[in-house]
């Protein structure tokens, strides 16, 4: 594989994701993407110099709209979904030591 | 059995007609799903009572006159990434396992609207990430063509519950081709219209530049009358703001057996003659014999360059990491689904809740769309993507000033064995070739079956057409399925 990807970036990229994995796990990430970049490098072949980054394919501006509520109460409905709860508040562990 | 055989449109007209009702063909889809359900595994949820109430209710409009439209008291099943009111909706992982919407998804309230009868939510690869419905958090779903292989994917429960008579129609989200390449593996029709003109409202983000909802069914018909429900809603209604309503009116005007005169391309790179990096032979044989019929019926087809298939796919897994690694911060454990217990901090709280409730093929795109965009390597891989899809739009854009349609396979095989794919994913991912253009440069894309390999599995036939030109392809679509003697029926 052309790219290798040290234990560094497996550990700055974990952090960036928000996932903790487990040392095997990391040992195949560092191969699943060193994989994939390899390939993603197939890009490098086309000449890309005076072409523009494409975000949006359509004419896109801003849509504005008058922030009008249109729902009812939800918030049984919505904080039945919720892990944890305290009153009709979403509970959390401690944030601060 | 010959009222699970019909199209949506037809049993529409049977139920209109009084000749069937709509509890009754729900009982029958039913009944067919207890049959077949262990077998195939479509669905993550069936909502019995729920369809049954729901159909009693539609046949009393139907009755009073209230509900007169094609798809009134049709059963029809939903890919389990799109919000239902009241039912769970998954995504196929552990991490929405127990998630109820509160709302439903803008795409579903048009087609209940139209009444149509919701069955249930449909398996899918974990958050649309793969091409065979094998990372699915609650199992694999067969291919009801042969249950020993796969039924594609990521909509592999939807386009499965099509091709075994558990429903009517079902609706997905094609990302990559995860609409029109299960379609083409299970021997249906399957469609994904140009980017924007369905309301993403309620869909579960995957690559949400890329993403768009599309109906699997058993007819261009069916799929013509689907869709406009699919993108019809108010232009006041601005719930997703890259959604343009009223592109799609009046599909159905587009169903002529006449395709006289109509510039049709055929890339060459998709169809080269050495075998290469082509498809399969007998695929490539099935869409040239399918170029063959359109020919005969006046159509004139050319084959030329179009170049830079080889760069979509590498570009697209860039783009779609990176918008995937953004869209999935959001399951976080506090406000829905999944929370993994033990961890006394917030920050540890996020992290184990992430890494026990995704699945081993999201966590690799979240990670690889992390680095991506990770400040020293955005330049060189994110943006050098979007300079390649522009690249891929101008090349589209130069052929549409052409053609009216591009002819070519939907994928370059037919359906995998059970376990042959997720081992290799830079193998898995080439197997979208044919269909990731279509997301990239947000054009109309059908998948139609063209016939079958000598194992007897379904090959499909891909039309691309231009922006906003969703009759072209429905019309060639139309002409062909029509020249081919017809539907596809259970």
């Amino acid at each position: 594989m052309a790219n290798q990807i040290s234990d560094e970036i497996i550990e700055y990229v974990g952090i960036l994701a928000k996932l903790e994995l487990s040392g095997e796990e990391k040992e195949q990430a560092k191969k699943d993407m060193a994989g994939m970049l390899d390939y993603i490098d197939k890009l490098n072949e086309l000449d890309t110099e005076n072409v523009e980054p494409l975000s949006h394919l359509f004419p896109a501006g801003n849509v504005f709209r008058e922030d009008v509520v249109t729902n009812g109460d939800r918030r049984e409905e919505i904080l039945g979904n919720a892990p944890s709860r305290k009153d009709d508040m979403f509970a959390v562990p401690r944030t601060f030591n | 059995m010959e009222l699970l055989s019909l199209s949506a449109v037809e049993l529409g007209r049977w139920i209109q007609s009084g000749r069937v009702t709509a509890p009754d063909a729900v009982r029958a889809v039913l009944d067919r799903i207890d049959r077949m359900e262990e077998l195939y595994h479509c669905y993550v949820t069936v909502d019995r009572e729920g369809a049954l109430k729901r159909a009693r209710e539609v046949q009393e409009k139907i009755e009073a006159k209230e509900l007169t439209g094609p798809l009134a008291g049709v059963p029809m099943a939903v890919k389990d990434n799109l919000c239902t009111k009241g039912m769970r909706t998954t995504c196929a992982s552990r991490i929405l396992d127990n998630f109820i919407p509160s709302y439903s998804a803008q795409a579903i309230e048009n087609l209940e609207r139209a009444g149509a009868v919701l069955l249930g939510k449909t398996n899918m690869d974990e958050f649309a990430m793969g091409s065979t419905t094998e990372t699915s958090f609650f199992g694999p779903t067969k291919n009801p063509r042969n249950p020993e292989h796969v039924p594609g994917g990521s909509s592999g429960g939807s386009a499965a519950a099509v091709a075994a008579g558990e429903c009517f129609f079902a609706i997905g989200s094609d990302t990559g081709g995860s609409v029109r390449q299960p379609a083409s593996h299970c021997g249906v029709v399957g469609m994904k219209p140009t980017y924007g003109t369905v309301s993403r409202y309620g869909l579960v983000a995957y690559g949400s530049s890329l993403d768009q909802i599309g109906p699997l069914c058993r007819t261009v018909e069916d799929c013509a009358v689907i869709l406009e429900i699919l993108s019809s809603g108010d232009g006041e209604d601005r719930r997703d703001s890259t959604w343009m309503p009223g592109k799609l009116r009046d599909l159905v005007t587009a169903l002529k057996q006449d395709v006289k005169g109509m510039r049709i391309g055929i890339p060459r790179d998709y169809i080269p003659e050495n075998g290469g990096e082509g498809p399969d032979p007998q695929v490539r044989k099935a869409v040239l014999e399918a170029a063959g019929t359109l020919r005969e019926a006046g159509a004139v087809l050319e084959e030329f360059d179009l170049g830079l298939a080889e760069y979509a796919v590498p570009a697209y897994y860039t783009i779609a990491s990176a918008e995937a690694s953004s869209n999935l911060e959001r399951f976080d454990g506090i406000k829905y689904g999944y929370r993994a217990g033990g961890a006394q901090e917030l920050h540890r709280m996020y992290k184990k809740t992430r890494s026990e409730g995704f699945g081993p093929e999201v966590k690799r795109r979240i990670m690889l769309g992390s680095f991506v965009l990770s400040s020293g390597y955005y330049d060189a891989y994110y943006l050098k993507a979007l300079r390649v899809k522009h690249l891929i739009k101008k090349a589209f854009d130069a052929a549409f000033a052409r053609f009216d349609c591009i002819l070519g396979p939907v994928a370059p095989g037919t359906a995998p064995k059970l376990g042959e794919s997720l081992a290799d994913p830079v193998r898995m991912y080439l197997g979208d070739i044919y269909t990731i253009s279509a997301n990239l440069a947000g054009l109309p894309a059908i998948s139609i079956p063209c016939g079958s390999d000598d194992k007897g599995l379904p090959i499909g036939l891909q039309l691309t057409g231009d922006c906003f030109q969703e009759k072209k392809i429905l019309q060639i679509a139309y002409a062909y399925e029509k020249a081919a003697k017809g539907g596809n029926k259970v």
